[in-house]
């Protein structure tokens, strides 16, 4: 172990040339696990393969281990993308390549390995195979980069993720890790990693797309005895799950983004605001900034430098807004994480007063490979006004759940058709909702939109976190932006009048056009119809009143959906009709007189007391009882309630 | 792990104002919520008035000043889970347990929180239960799954 570190430091790390002797090759294919004597077995143990049931899987793994008396391995590893297949388990034999296979429950993992261990793999669980140079391949089994899920992917950032070990700083050095920091440290003054940056035209990910470079000149250029990093992992919109995959996945990718951040702005301390619930991404990290500690790449004189850097973990308590920059700063001073004005930026005077730069989780982790690569490579992935790559989350209706990298320029369709691989369950496409709560929704005519952050301004969506929610002919667009809302309006700060009273409104109203109004005076309807006509009009105010990012952005799902849907809102309103038969209070249930034996099962069952009749006699629903719950519907055998 | 909540808050004796969240967050992990004496003694120890850790401390989401039940349910309200019918299952388990989100039943049993994402969007309706994962929830068992808690727990 030991010995290991040591190696790693002497040889690879303060060894800058670009091929290492013979020796040094030898003993890195130890540690990146391609020269094993027994057996590997990787599990896929991140969040959403946890939730699948990885850790029932790893223990009939390790049973299986036991009975047959295998001497073998087990490593748990992060999130390649594929949630949805989860969980995956990749294993590794003793010079054969490593292969992967999807939905390993635990009772499947006894068939599974027998058929790996007596070479006759059995098909269904295959996902693929990895290419490894010098490893023999499997006979008749698929390489996992000719999977469609992964084919139109370019993984920059992913790039080892759910690949390699995440509690192991050996295993990220061995694949190349923290070399891009040793040589930023070594060979360039802070004011060329800004320039570096800054030629790179990387944009931040985090959702206003400014230029990271040029940001970091600000606060590198501004006079201060203390400057600080914040790492901004809040990452709280309902649908995204980019940097908690990361962290979980790959911590010491990001740490290594950090310290070159830091060490471009000069700052002594950096911090990762990143949401209290996200345990395992906590715990991850927490042990990494260790490890790191332990090996000297960070804490005092790193590598004998004179660069210092301690790494501060804050667990954020829970508060959308929190992810605004100002906002982020006043939390970490232990106030309420309100917004502040702006200017002055944070880059001139954040954190303590001081100049603060704060990024996002993928943006840093496009660091170390700009510095390792050069400016002119990461210029000439992606578009024009867009370099790089970018991560989505793909969740919803959609087949292929999971977290997902696409060079820029790469077009929706492809994300949501090929990687995503379709609707779920038979079903259409209707919309997506890019950017969660503060987003737009792209409609299938619009799907041809590439991933660019000008043409996406220019269709009036944002990129945003890079969150995508998928729905179908079975998402009522009325309910969705009221879902929407409704997170606004809970999420507001309070500070700005507009964004708290109005978004209150806003789903007050929307609220009433997705009910059937009872029991109302006059005067409420007059009110009811006051609302829908101002709805429009309220959004717009909010855009333009509210101070921060979240109110400026709180009327976009509504504003973006009443364009593309009018005729969905119309008829609530109108007809009170949701052809998505999601508004249950918009349903009404009949029952068909001929089919109905007056069995009396949906009569007792009902909340409402709606249905009436007698034994043996067809029944009857008092519409004007009925709320739509749909009991009635689910209860009867004989299929004769339907919907209108 | 301290043993008392005097041990913890007596760590920041020489703590400045941005370590107060991570003194409540510290309280909360420990006593499951933040009660009256608690946030007194915090007011003394950080020189700062009650009223303004309340404040602090109701901002955010993660604190509660009521103790959980012996079992806590989580459901996720996220987007996946939202358009797969997660509402159902909240008005499902508040119609059942006699409460609503956010509340503890009298008899400390039950706890019922809705919460934003579970991360486990391709499983979903997602529920947990003490940690313990139900995937893909239907509002009819729902019952049952209280009432085997119930037995469990006699
Ligand atoms: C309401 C609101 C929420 C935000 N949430 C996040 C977030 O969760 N993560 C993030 O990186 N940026 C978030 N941002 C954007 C940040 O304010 C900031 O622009 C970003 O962290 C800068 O990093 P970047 O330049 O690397 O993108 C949010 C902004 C607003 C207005």
């Amino acid at each position: 172990m030991e010995n290991n570190l040591q190696f790693l430091k002497e040889k690879v790390l303060l060894n800058q040339t670009a091929a290492f002797s013979k020796e040094i090759e030898e003993k890195l294919k130890i540690l990146r696990h391609e020269k094993i004597i027994k057996p590997i077995i990787y599990v896929g143990a991140s969040s959403c393969g946890l939730v699948a049931g990885a850790a029932r899987t790893i223990s009939a793994i390790n049973d299986y281990l036991c009975e047959k008396q295998i001497l073998a391995d087990i490593i748990e590893v992060g999130c390649i993308g594929l949630c949805a297949e989860e969980p995956i388990v990749d294993i590794q034999l003793p010079g054969m390549s490593r292969i992967s296979f999807k939905r390993m429950f635990s009772e499947d993992v006894a068939n599974i390995l027998d058929g790996v261990f007596n070479n006759t793999i059995a098909s269904d669980n295959v996902l693929g195979q990895y290419r490894q140079k010098n490893l023999q391949a499997w006979d008749n089994v698929n390489y996992i980069d000719e999977v469609e899920f992964f084919a139109v992917q370019r993984r920059i950032v992913l790039e080892y993720n759910g690949f390699i070990n995440p509690t192991s700083i050996e295993n990220y050095i061995a694949y190349g890790g923290y070399r891009a920091f040793v040589k930023t440290i070594y060979h360039y003054t802070s004011n060329d990693v800004c320039k570096i940056v800054e030629k790179s035209e990387l944009r931040g990910r985090g959702g206003s797309g400014f230029p990271a470079g040029k940001k970091w000149k600000i606060a590198h250029d501004t006079a201060s005895d203390q400057r600080y990093l914040v790492c901004n992992a809040n990452e709280s919109d309902p649908g995204a799950f980019i940097d908690k995959s990361i962290i979980e996945s790959n911590p010491h990718k990001l740490i290594e983004g950090m310290a070159i951040a830091a060490y471009a702005i000069g700052a002594g301390k950096a911090y990762i605001y990143i949401r209290n619930e996200n345990t395992l991404a906590i715990s991850r990290f927490k042990q990494a900034v260790e490890d790191a500690k332990a090996f000297g790449l960070l804490g005092e004189n790193i590598f004998d430098s004179g660069f210092n850097l301690e790494i501060i973990i804050k667990k954020g308590p829970g508060a959308f807004v929190c992810g605004e920059e100002t906002a982020m700063l006043s939390s970490i001073e232990g106030k309420r994480g309100m917004p502040r004005f702006r200017p002055p930026y944070p880059a001139e005077r954040g954190l303590f007063g001081k100049p603060t730069i704060i990024n996002n989780v993928e943006t840093l982790c496009n660091i170390p490979y700009i510095m390792l690569n050069g400016p002119i490579w990461f210029g000439q992935i992606g578009t024009k006004s867009s370099k790089g790559s970018k991560v989505f989350t793909l969740s919803g209706k959609i087949k292929n759940n999971g977290i997902v990298e696409v060079e820029m320029g790469t077009n929706f369709e492809e994300i949501i058709n090929k990687i995503g691989g379709g609707i779920k369950n038979g079903k259409h496409f209707k919309a997506m909702q890019l950017g969660g709560p503060s987003g737009c929704c792209i409609t299938k005519e619009n799907l041809s939109l590439k991933v660019d952050y000008e043409e996406i301004a220019n269709y009036g969506a944002i990129m945003g976190s890079g969150g995508i929610v998928v729905m179908d002919q079975e998402t009522c667009m009325v309910d969705i932006t009221k879902y929407y809302i409704d997170f606004i309006q809970k999420e507001s700060c309070g500070k700005c009048i507009p964004c708290r009273e109005g978004t209150q409104r806003m789903l007050e109203i929307l609220e009433k056009i997705t009910k059937i109004p009872k029991d109302e005076a006059s005067h409420q309807t007059l009110e009811r119809f006051k609302g829908v006509m101002q709805l429009e009009k309220i959004a717009e105010v909010i855009k333009d009143t509210s101070l921060c990012g979240l109110g400026k952005t709180a009327s976009n799902t509504f504003l973006s959906t009443l364009k593309w849907f009018r005729d969905e809102y119309e008829e609530h309103i109108f007809d009170r009709k949701c052809r998505a038969g999601v508004c249950k209070e918009l349903r009404t249930f009949y029952i068909d007189v001929d089919k109905c034996t007056g069995c009396n099962a949906c009569m007792r069952k009902c909340p409402e007391t709606a249905i009436i009749g007698t034994v043996k006699y067809p029944h009857f629903i008092v519409e004007s009882k009925c709320t739509g719950c749909g009991i009635c519907f689910e209860t009867c055998k004989f299929s004769a309630i339907f919907v209108k | 792990m301290a043993d008392n909540i005097d041990e913890i808050i007596g760590k920041y004796s020489n703590a400045g104002r941005s370590d107060l969240l991570d003194a409540l967050q510290e309280i909360q992990e420990f006593n499951g919520y933040l009660s009256e004496d608690a946030v007194v003694k915090l007011s003394k120890q950080f020189n700062l008035a009650t009223t303004k850790i309340y404040g602090i401390a109701s901002f955010y989401d993660q604190f509660r000043f009521v103790q959980y039940g012996k079992f806590h349910i989580k459901v996720c309200n996220g987007t996946a889970c939202h358009l797969s019918d997660s509402k159902p299952v909240i008005k499902e388990l508040e119609k059942l347990l006699r409460i609503k989100h956010g509340q503890t039943t009298r008899d400390a049993m039950f706890s019922l929180e809705e919460v934003p994402c579970l991360g486990s969007c391709g499983l979903s309706p997602v529920m947990s239960i003490n940690n313990e994962y139900y995937a893909a929830v239907k509002t009819a068992d729902i019952k049952d799954i209280l009432e085997s808690l119930k037995k469990s727990d006699s």
